[in-house]
């Protein structure tokens, strides 16, 4: 059994189809990175991976629950941080991890010991009391991490984790989610606009944009095998470079090319150098 | 369905930390009723009596039901404010993808606006007997707590649903007081509805909030307009249909990333 599994997940706004037939499994204790542009369709499946949002057509299975007909189960079984803010500011750190440890009814007993075990994974304990809209961005994204853990969920979404951090937060938070990985043995899928960080945490990454799978492999593999890099330039005149490109033989093929204003992935060998 | 009385617990817990730390707030949703019952009861009590005010009945007595009705319709539909609130700073992401069904988060929330309102609703009869009101006894007054409950969870629920449906606090706001004045104007809370020409009083005679101050003045004050047991059952019904459509519009928002 797949810790996540979907088969043709699709999600259409009106005419606009925004997850176009995924089909993805997940497998237990990895940690799965979902990269792509933005509007690629990263946080849409996230949501509906988290019963929050329902697809178009198609299914998906959260540890063997199927996010519709049982949406229960499947929210117990996961954690997330989701991209946007979503905790309390007029309430203290441990305010609002109190409230989500009693709200996914978490016994009596282990509920303190858990909120102080969580609090020192993210090096907050020394901030547990201070009102979170006091708290650095750095510091309620680790907040953010910690209450996703709280109730020992199978499966942790983090969508864009490292959004808005600086560097060397960003490293620390890439220690937490390994080190969680490991000490709670905690599937985690991440969603990130970055192939460095994909390739730090990542056992599988599937490279996403406009809601399909472009490539999906090792982070290794994707550069190494296929013998080829992502890279991301900033250009202001695309089409040009996209000409100059196509007639030069340096870029072995454009992988994907009509992306967000102003930025061109493209996929070419060795592309570091 | 069973409901989830931890999470109800819990949210309700919530909204009362939020509602104890923002006092600001607190005072300034609690003066406006005061000044009316302060201002309007004193000044027109000696001076003014209006027709259709029953015999024996001094204005204040008649007032002092009338602005707690007032008071709970404003505290009720503004502490949809609170979901709207949630809906933009984000929290109620992690409201909503919590194991916990959406009537549960409903009640949750309804039993902390609620809770406000009775709040507010107790000191004004505290302030109203201060300045000249009695009330008839303390079977009256517990029963009055009943209607209390009913106005406040009945206001409460209307103020979900647009919350619900609405994005900004302006628009919030602005929706809500378009429709609280004709609510709280034709409810009969300032004076008697008899002063009202026949096509108004038809609008009286269907609003929620007549009957609940109507039935606060029979508890609190021994007359009424219509029959107390009538009142009851036209607010109770009023109570359980804002509470399903609200728990309706609830579980369709849809959360932004
Ligand atoms: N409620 C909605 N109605 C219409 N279109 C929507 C809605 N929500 C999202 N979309 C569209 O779906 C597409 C995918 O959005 P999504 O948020 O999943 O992208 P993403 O990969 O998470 O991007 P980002 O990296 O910017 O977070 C976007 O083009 C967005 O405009
Ligand atoms: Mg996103």
């Amino acid at each position: 059994m797949y810790a996540i599994k979907t088969e043709n997940l699709t999600k259409k706004y009106d005419e606009s189809i925004v997850v176009n037939q995924l089909s993805l499994n997940i497998i237990k204790g990895e940690i799965f990175g979902l990269l792509g542009p933005n509007g690629a369709g990263k946080t849409t499946t996230i949501k509906i991976l988290a019963t929050l949002l329902k697809p178009t057509s198609g299914s998906a299975e959260v540890w063997g629950y199927n996010v519709l007909k049982e949406q229960d189960v499947v929210r117990k079984s996961i954690g997330i941080v989701f991209q946007s803010p979503s905790l309390d500011f007029e309430l203290t750190g441990r305010e609002n991890l109190d409230f989500h440890s009693r709200i996914y009814n978490l016994d009596r007993s282990v509920r303190k010991n858990r909120i102080e075990e969580v609090l020192e994974l993210v090096e907050l304990s020394d901030k547990a009391d201070t009102l979170v809209k006091h708290y650095s961005g750095g510091m309620q994204r680790r907040l953010e991490i910690a209450r996703g853990l709280m109730h020992y969920p199978k499966v942790l979404y983090l969508d864009e984790p490292t959004l808005g951090l600086d560097a060397q937060t960003r490293r620390r938070v890439w220690e937490y989610i390994k080190k969680l990985n490991v000490s709670e043995q905690i599937t985690v899928v991440l969603t990130t606009h970055y192939m460095d960080e994909a390739e730090q945490l990542c056992d599988r990454v599937a490279i996403i944009d406009h809601g399909e799978i472009i490539a999906l492999d090792s982070p290794e593999n994707l550069k190494t095998t296929i013998a080829r890099d992502i890279i991301s330039l900033q250009v202001v005149d695309r089409k040009k470079l996209l000409e100059v490109l196509k007639s030069s033989d340096f870029a072995a093929e454009i992988i994907f090319n009509e992306l967000v204003e102003e930025s061109v992935y493209l996929g070419v060998e060795n592309g570091e150098k | 369905m069973p409901l989830n009385l931890t999470a109800i617990y819990t949210i309700w817990l919530r909204e009362m930390i939020r509602f104890f730390r923002a006092k600001s707030r607190v005072i300034a949703s609690f003066s406006m009723p005061i000044f009316f019952l302060v201002f309007l009861g004193l000044g027109f009590n000696a001076s003014f009596k209006f027709s259709g005010l029953p015999s024996g009945i001094d204005y204040i007595d008649f007032l002092a039901p009338g602005i707690i009705g007032m008071a709970l319709l404003f505290d009720s539909l503004s502490s949809g404010l609170s979901v709207l609130m949630d809906k933009q700073f984000g929290f109620l992401k992690e409201i909503m993808v919590a194991p916990v069904d959406r009537l549960s988060i409903v009640i949750g929330k309804t039993l902390g606006g609620t809770t406000t309102a009775l709040i507010q609703g107790l000191i004004i009869l505290i302030v109203a007997s201060l300045i000249g009101f009695e009330v008839k006894g303390v079977s009256g007054l517990l029963s009055s707590l009943v209607f209390m409950v009913l106005i406040s969870v009945s206001f409460v629920g209307i103020g979900m649903i647009f919350a619900s449906k609405i994005n900004d606090m302006h628009g919030f706001q602005l929706i809500t007081r378009l429709f609280a004045f004709p609510v709280f104007l034709l409810s009969g809370a300032f004076f008697p509805s008899t002063n009202l020409p026949t096509w108004l009083r038809y609008l009286h005679y269907i609003n929620p909030l007549s009957h609940g101050v109507d039935g606060l003045r029979f508890c609190l004050i021994g007359t009424s307009q219509f029959s107390p047991i009538q009142d009851l059952f036209v607010l109770l019904g009023f109570c359980i249909l804002t509470m399903v459509s609200g728990t309706y519009f609830f579980s369709v928002v849809e959360v932004e990333g």
